[in-house]
């Protein structure tokens, strides 16, 4: 790797499987299982956390050493919650009707766990390259888990892919439906997010011994 | 050679190899294995889990018979063309609707568990049987078999398998079962098109145009939410002459099979009797909610309320509930006292949810898996309180 060097392309890497936030340490549950109805919902939260997450982690890693240590945590806030405030307007400018599905949970982005713990855990003590590199990496490793979840579930659930129908069309019954199959209502609903989590985190721990505690 | 050694000669063969437990599995299904327990003091009782097992199944048999024999009844009487009830006409539609449902439910089932067993190495466990003969029981008759394979893969896997298989699930995994097909697929699970063999076909053939009557075979919880009456006498509702799911409309063979399970040492007479007074005491406090005057018959709850709190007991399933699935051995209470209150607030939320949630009219299936989550607290603090009283008891006599 040219541009990175090898314990920095880990920060990246690290957190897309054997340290995933979601999986391993189980952080950011709740917008996962809220708004992975859809993959396009998905994609966006995912999207957003990385930006929130990245620049977030460069600012906080910035004015590290001018912050005094008894306050830190309201300083991370109102650095959370000024970067939130962008992408929920950014979203509520370009697409509407996405932020509408999204909801609150844009808003919530502030209580995700996984921001003010990266913030704690590693923005405080490392430079602003680093930090950046690290608030990529673990948005994208909570990125990935809530495309999988999202993907499974609109396929299951609507049968459709960002919007398009792959399994043909349930009223019009072409394709698959033709041949007497019904969408899975139970998909849409959260408590089948936490469930497939739950087996994302399965199969990733059979393949990976290591990762089982106790 | 017979089939027994040859079973076994099988068996041999396999041994410490990764397929072993499939084929100890068969051996012991059909006959007694030859090996005995070597070494040490061991208890010898004739009632294993295969036993066990074996003696809920004999108790379902009659609501399984009957069940089939309903089917073809009640499809009959739907189309206007009423046949006997001991008839062929109604026996044979039964048993070509049900048997497919029976063999899917076994061969998905037993499939997985088998399959899970080589995988993890231990021996195939007996668990299955049950489950396998419930779930055709408490689903609709016209179920699509795929849905019913999907749901059962779901409920054996995330029910029971997850968490180290029989005898370590949380949840009766034949509710779990009817759970996943009750929330994915909601129109073929409620509603009144489809507990009658044909209703959904009929309404299609109307929808499309052609000239006859709709089959209406709507449940009596069904008709009540609506505030239309049972239109059931309560003999009907008693011998179960009534739509509903397979197995689950005969209050009365459902109650021989709950005396057979008491009475075999199989079933909790505790957790049984308390649900049905718990049932009980919520029938009659809606009963004298309307009788108070506090609903009146405006409001969408009044049909249900002022059903008269005994034929909670005759309607839905709340008899199967009570006697099949709320007295699972694995994830009742265990203790005594916890099988009152286990059973207690099965009966009392069954009746709550049956009333209060005319979209989910079968309150006693979301009661039981609800009560199933808590049955671990209430034996922790029965076990607690035990402790303390004892603790108690020998301060006082130390002192």
């Amino acid at each position: 790797m040219g541009l990175l060097s090898k314990k920095d392309a880990k920060l990246i890497t690290d957190p897309l499987a054997d340290n995933n936030p979601i999986t391993i340490q189980v952080l950011g549950i709740c917008s996962a299982l809220a708004i992975t109805a859809q993959l396009k919902a998905s994609i966006v939260m995912a999207i957003s956390v990385m930006f929130v997450l990245g620049m977030g982690n460069v600012v906080i890693s910035l004015i590290r050493n001018i912050i005094p240590s008894k306050i830190r945590i309201i300083v991370q806030l109102t650095v959370v919650a000024a970067l939130v405030i962008i992408v929920d307007q950014v979203l509520k400018a370009f697409a509407y009707e996405l932020s509408k599905t999204l909801s609150v949970f844009v808003g919530l982005i502030i209580t995700n766990c996984i921001i003010m713990g990266r913030f704690e855990a590693f923005a405080l003590g490392n430079g602003p390259w680093r930090s950046f590199l690290d608030g990529i990496g673990n948005a994208l490793g909570y990125g990935i888990i809530l495309v999988i979840v999202g993907f499974f579930r609109e396929l299951l659930g609507s049968g459709t892919l960002l919007g398009f129908k792959v399994l043909g069309d349930p009223i019009e019954k072409t394709g698959l439906y033709a041949l007497g199959y019904e969408n899975n209502g139970f998909m849409l609903l959260s408590p089948m997010a936490l469930i497939v989590v739950g087996i994302i985190i399965w199969v990733q721990r059979s393949r990976n011994k290591d990762l089982i505690e106790d | 050679m017979s089939l027994k050694s040859t079973l076994h000669n099988l068996k041999e063969k396999y041994k410490g190899t990764k397929m072993a437990p499939a084929f100890n599995a068969l051996h012991t299904f059909l006959y007694l294995p030859n090996d005995t327990t070597h070494g040490g003091t061991h208890i010898k009782a004739a009632d294993d889990l295969k036993r066990t097992m074996n003696t809920v199944i004999m108790a379902l048999i009659p609501c399984l018979i009957f069940g089939m024999f309903n089917a073809g009844y009640q499809h009959y009487h739907a189309l206007g063309t009423p046949v006997d009830f001991l008839s062929w006409d109604s026996f044979s539609i039964g048993l070509i609707k049900v048997l497919p449902l029976i063999i899917v439910s076994y061969g998905v089932g037993l499939g997985i568990e088998f399959l899970f067993a080589i995988i993890k190495g231990h021996e195939v466990e007996e668990g299955y049987l049950v489950t396998g003969m419930l779930v055709p029981l408490i689903v609709p008759i016209d179920l699509p078999l795929w849905m019913l394979a999907v749901a059962v893969a779901f409920g054996v896997v995330i029910g029971k398998e997850v968490f180290g298989g029989t005898g370590m699930n949380i949840l009766n995994p034949a509710l779990t079962i009817r759970a996943f097909l009750f929330f994915a697929y909601p129109t073929w699970m409620s509603g009144d098109k489809v507990w009658v063999h044909g209703a959904v076909e009929r309404a299609n053939e109307i929808a499309s145009g052609a000239n006859v009557d709709v089959i209406s075979g709507e449940t009596i919880l069904g008709s009540l939410a609506q505030g239309n009456g049972a239109g059931y006498s309560v003999a009907d509702m008693f011998y179960g002459f009534i739509p509903g799911s397979v197995g689950e409309t005969s209050t009365f063979l459902i109650l021989l099979g709950g005396l057979f399970l008491i009475f075999t040492k199989i079933g909790s007479w505790r957790i049984m009797l308390s649900s049905v007074l718990g049932a009980l005491v919520m029938g009659l406090i809606f009963n004298s909610v309307v009788d108070a005057g506090w609903v009146t018959v405006s409001s969408k709850f009044y049909g249900l309320m002022s059903t008269e709190f005994w034929h909670h007991l005759l309607i839905g399933g709340f008899a199967f509930g009570t006697v099949f699935m709320a007295t699972d051995p694995v994830t009742a209470s265990q203790t005594n006292k916890g099988k009152w209150i286990y059973g207690f607030l099965v009966g009392f939320i069954s009746i709550l949810i049956r009333v209060f949630n005319p979209a989910y009219p079968e309150g006693v299936m979301l009661a039981i898996l609800l009560m199933n989550v808590f049955a671990p607290t209430i034996d922790h603090y029965v076990v607690q309180g035990n402790v303390k009283k004892r603790m108690k008891r020998l301060k006082a006599k130390t002192a």
